[in-house]
């Protein structure tokens, strides 16, 4: 009987016929994965050349494909909810249902797959961008990721063990307290969050180091790359508003595992500290999103424009100046808590302010094609769709900023269609214009650009069917996160168009899926090193790269150096070959993400004797490094000529 | 390329022609808050549709005039750095543009947080209006009179919504009247609204709290003073008192009809008003209800304070 109570916790409040399939289907595919690595022998390659990595290719590659993988679960989640609002008093979902999928499609896609996107390009372009081997601290990179991916697991289990958080992705105290949300969701909420949020703080660390300190000779700061700009400027803001989210998380944690009383409503408790923290962080996160995001924009529209980015300078400054202002907004998130006109006041016009910086931005990409030799390509289609789309994202913004306005706004889906209307034309089109872009660097094939087309005008017809009748329904008076409606409200259509929308959508990412099976299958390996003829750094080294990136380090003339180099005669590489220093492989990071995952599933289910231990085991790791001599090891000049020799001459 | 744009305006006119059969609610304001707001809204797209128009036509230009396959072969791009004055209006109109807004919006700050224009004059109806797991329970200490669920208002009378929640934080909307403001449990927020015609509102809780959330709606009904009055006399007559046992029943989590009680429940289920820097003491809870009534408009700024 006992041991029946005990595991009675695991058990979903509130289960349906679905989530019982996709135990199943869970099931089925992790027996999957594990029978085909015996069966093919790879457990061995898997553990040598992925598990152990702290090669920065590597790890981009796997924050790639969990952030893919991750963009499918919260697209599920959205299409779902979609096709309940499709039809008034709709009944495909109830009530907690809807709860749960709202606010795991929220965090699913912010946290697990708008992250790890822009850190699979931080990781696969910076080093290569200012010329370093790997990045500054290559095992706590690896440590990174084992985080990240151990956070988004343990999210991830929610649905099928114990059950989902459902008090929305902004998780309001009281709301998500004990009182109102007593099933472990909220606890996987924190916990999953937290661990992965150590993981991006590392990253934030590690990439400031990075840029800081690694740099080719001859690359300034104002010779940097635009994304490496961009990266920089939003790992310095994650290194600042993580550990906001750290501190809320922990004080939410101890609220709901040993009855602190930061965020309840009594015992001196403030509810609205939550919110307060919440967006401290919130507000930042969307700028460390899009800056990335802006980065990747830049290098785009400058290659297939052939031509250099207009006003460098000022869109650096811009960055810089946004970065600052992304502090500075955070209460236009609750402009109707009550705190006055005074106040709404200096946050309407902080938060209108960023309007300038974005705008110039946006003015320098159209003055960047102006006079240029525009080509149509997938990643340039995207660029071109997104400045509109974006535009249109942003000036909805200041509309929102208009604080006595925004009462009316707040908790709509006009504010809904907002969000959505910069994310998606802003970072979701940044990283698929990325991964077209990027795909023949680090995996030898080109993506086929027929299929990519289609999946861009899928996606951009379906973006504007899906999130622009949201603007009308939120001015019509329909709040978000409502599960349903009734057919006197008149939200039916509008809200049968989205549907429509979000399913042409959902056709588009599946052809990307199509595209890779399509292009692997039949794209010629045989494209050289510089496919797009494109002009920054990352361009000059071989394709493949090999794992030390560049077999003599680059000398540095201008942003562009690569192009200099194609048509100004700029000599990048000079002197001998020399011995490489590369770090070692290590299991560690792997091990503590493990042991990480252990004792956050511990915590969540109050289990207190495995989450004890867990804790104990991640500092035994963390000692164990302390006292671990490992100078790395040299790749020989032999080694690297044969290497040079086989990837087609030495660069 | 320019098939996109056919496409995208085609479809941005299909669903202004799907959603044109009604005016939205919060652009058919019936009260001068919800007016200030719709008059803001209105000039906001007005000024967005021009920026974005102009960048939209600036883009569609450049696509057009140096697309590739319109150029020679041996056409190469000139480097260029950039241009000190293409920048100073690249800065300067959006700073004018944002600073013009900034200012109607500090402006409309001020309005929306203080009685209605128009209506300076009169003694506001006060009404406390607070949620729980998810219904609004309306008390109204001067007629004494409590509803669940739906709201009988005056026309032209400045009405003052005193807002709290018993539980999550909610969101009290009226979107024809104006914009929401946050009911919740550890303190007392104020929301100014009047409306100018008679007529049935949708009143909702605009905030996510849990599985009831959808269905946290109320009715409001605006009618002239005399049949307020008639109203409320009525009340009177008819309706039983509510009880303290009464209304912890009330509380329980769930849905509830539209229900009258004559008494409310502040006699003794007070408002948190400052709740966070007063010594709990039924007596100074006492005299504070009563004094509240005459000293709220000094009260509405000050509630992130504490």
């Amino acid at each position: 009987m006992e041991f029946l109570e005990f595991f009675e916790r695991f058990a979903i409040p509130h289960p349906s016929p679905a989530i019982y399939a996709s135990m199943v289907a869970i099931a089925l595919t992790s027996i999957g994965i594990v029978a085909g690595l015996t069966y093919f022998k790879k457990w061995g390659y898997l553990w040598r050349e992925w598990l152990t990595t702290v090669d920065h290719k590597k790890i981009g590659i796997m924050y790639l494909v969990s952030a893919l993988l991750m963009l499918f679960r919260g697209g599920a989640d959205a299409i779902m909810m979609r096709a309940q609002l499709a039809t008034p008093d709709a009944k495909l979902l109830d009530a907690q249902h809807y709860n749960e999928i709202f606010t795991t499609h929220g965090v699913v896609m912010i946290i697990f797959m708008a992250m790890p996107f822009i850190f699979a390009f931080m990781n696969l372009i910076v080093p290569l961008q200012i010329g370093a081997r790997d990045v500054a601290f290559p095992r706590l990179n690896a440590l990174s990721f084992w985080l990240f991916f151990a956070g988004a697991m343990l999210f991830n289990i929610s649905f099928v063990v114990g059950g989902s958080p459902d008090a929305g992705w902004t998780s309001y105290f009281p709301l998500a307290g004990n009182d109102f949300s007593e099933s472990v969701g909220t606890n996987y909420y924190m916990l999953a969050i937290q661990i992965s949020g150590i993981g991006s703080l590392m990253t934030g660390i590690n990439m400031c180091t990075t840029i800081l300190k690694m740099r080719a000779p001859g690359m300034t700061l104002m010779k940097m790359p635009m994304f490496t700009w961009s990266a920089f400027i939003a790992n310095v803001i994650i290194v600042f508003a993580f550990p906001v989210l750290t501190v809320a998380l922990i004080m939410g944690t101890t609220d709901r595992l040993f009855a602190t009383n930061f965020f309840t409503t009594e015992s001196g408790g403030m509810d609205m500290l939550w919110a307060n923290f919440f967006w401290i962080w919130g507000h930042p996160e969307v700028y460390i999103l899009i800056l990335p995001a802006f980065g990747l924009y830049s290098e785009i529209i400058s290659t297939f424009s052939r031509r250099n980015l207009y006003g460098y300078s000022s869109m650096v400054w811009s960055m810089i100046l946004i970065s600052l202002l992304s502090f500075l907004v955070w209460t236009h998130h609750f402009f109707t808590m009550g705190q006055g006109a005074l106040t709404n006041s200096i946050f309407s016009i902080t938060t209108m302010a960023i309007a300038v910086p974005t705008g110039v931005k946006i003015f320098n990409w159209l003055f960047t094609m102006w006079k240029g030799k525009i080509r149509f390509t997938v990643p340039m289609l995207y660029s071109i769709g997104f400045i509109p789309l974006f535009t249109i994202g942003g000036v909805t913004g200041v509309m929102l900023a208009m604080s006595a306005a925004d009462y009316q706004y707040h908790n709509t889906m006009f504010l809904v269609a907002h969000f959505h209307n910069t994310i998606i034309p802003g970072v979701v089109f940044a990283m698929l214009a990325g991964l077209t872009y990027y795909w023949p660097k680090f995996f030898g094939f080109m993506l086929n650009e027929k299929i990519g087309k289609v999946t861009f005008w899928l996606l951009t017809v379906g973006f504007v069917l899906a999130f622009f009748p949201m603007y009308l329904t939120g001015l019509d008076g329909q709040a978000r996160r409502m599960y349903t409606y009734s057919e006197a409200t008149g939200f039916g259509p509008l809200n049968m168009l989205s549907f429509i929308g979000a399913a042409l959508m959902a056709i588009g990412f599946v052809t990307i899926v199509y595209n890779v099976y399509y292009s692997f299958k039949n794209s010629s390996r045989d494209i050289g090193s510089d496919p797009w003829d494109a002009r920054s750094l990352e361009w000059a080294t071989h394709t493949p790269v090999p794992e030390y990136n560049f077999a003599r380090t680059p000398q540095i003339s201008s942003s562009e150096t690569f192009w200099d180099s194609k048509k100004n005669g700029h000599v990048l590489f000079k002197g001998e070959i020399e011995e490489i220093h590369m770090p070692n492989n290590s299991g560690v990071p792997f091990i503590m993400g493990i042991i990480f995952f252990i004792a956050g599933f511990s915590f969540i289910f109050a289990l207190w004797v495995p989450a004890v231990i867990g804790l104990i085991g991640i500092f035994v790791c963390m000692a164990m490094r302390s006292f671990e001599k490992d100078h790395g090891r040299h790749i020989s000049v032999k080694e690297i000529k044969e290497t040079e020799e086989k990837l087609g001459g030495a660069k | 390329m320019r098939k996109k744009w056919t496409l995208l305006t085609s479809m941005m006119a299909l669903v202004f022609v799907l959603a044109g059969c009604e005016p939205l609610l919060v652009l058919d304001p019936k009260g001068p808050q919800a007016e200030r707001q719709a008059n803001d809204i209105m000039l906001s797209i007005g000024i967005m549709s021009v920026i974005v128009i102009v960048v939209m036509v600036i883009l569609a230009y450049i696509l057009f005039k140096y697309r590739a396959s319109k150029q020679p072969d041996d056409y190469e791009p000139p480097h260029i750095h950039g241009n000190k004055w293409v920048e100073i209006v690249c800065v300067g109109v959006p700073i004018l543009i944002v600073a013009y807004l900034s200012f109607v919006s500090v402006k409309s700050n001020y309005i929306v947080e203080s009685t209605p224009e128009g209506y300076e004059n009169q003694e506001p109806l006060v009404i406390y209006a607070s949620s729980s797991d998810w219904k609004w329970h309306f008390s109204y200490p001067e007629e004494g009179i409590e509803t669940v669920n739906y709201l009988y208002i005056p026309t032209d009378r400045p009405i003052e919504f005193k807002l709290y929640s018993y539980g999550p934080i909610t969101s009290f909307w009226i979107p024809q009247l104006g914009g929401q403001k946050y009911a919740m449990s550890d303190m007392v927020t104020t929301l100014h609204l009047a409306a100018d015609e008679a007529g049935e509102y949708m009143g909702r809780n605009a905030n996510f709290s849990g599985k009831g959330f959808a269905e946290n709606t109320f009715n409001v009904t605006a009618m002239s003073q005399a049949d307020y009055d008639e109203w409320v006399d009525e009340v009177h007559d008819t309706a039983k008192p509510l009880t303290e046992d009464e209304f912890e029943t009330l509380l329980e989590p769930g849905h509830l009809g539209q229900m009258t009680f004559t008494g409310t429940h502040l006699e003794f289920s007070p408002a948190p008003e400052h709740a966070h820097n007063e010594v709990s003491d039924e007596d100074s809870d006492e005299s504070h209800e009563h004094s509240n009534h005459e000293n709220h408009t000094e009260e509405e700024t000050d509630h992130s304070g504490h």
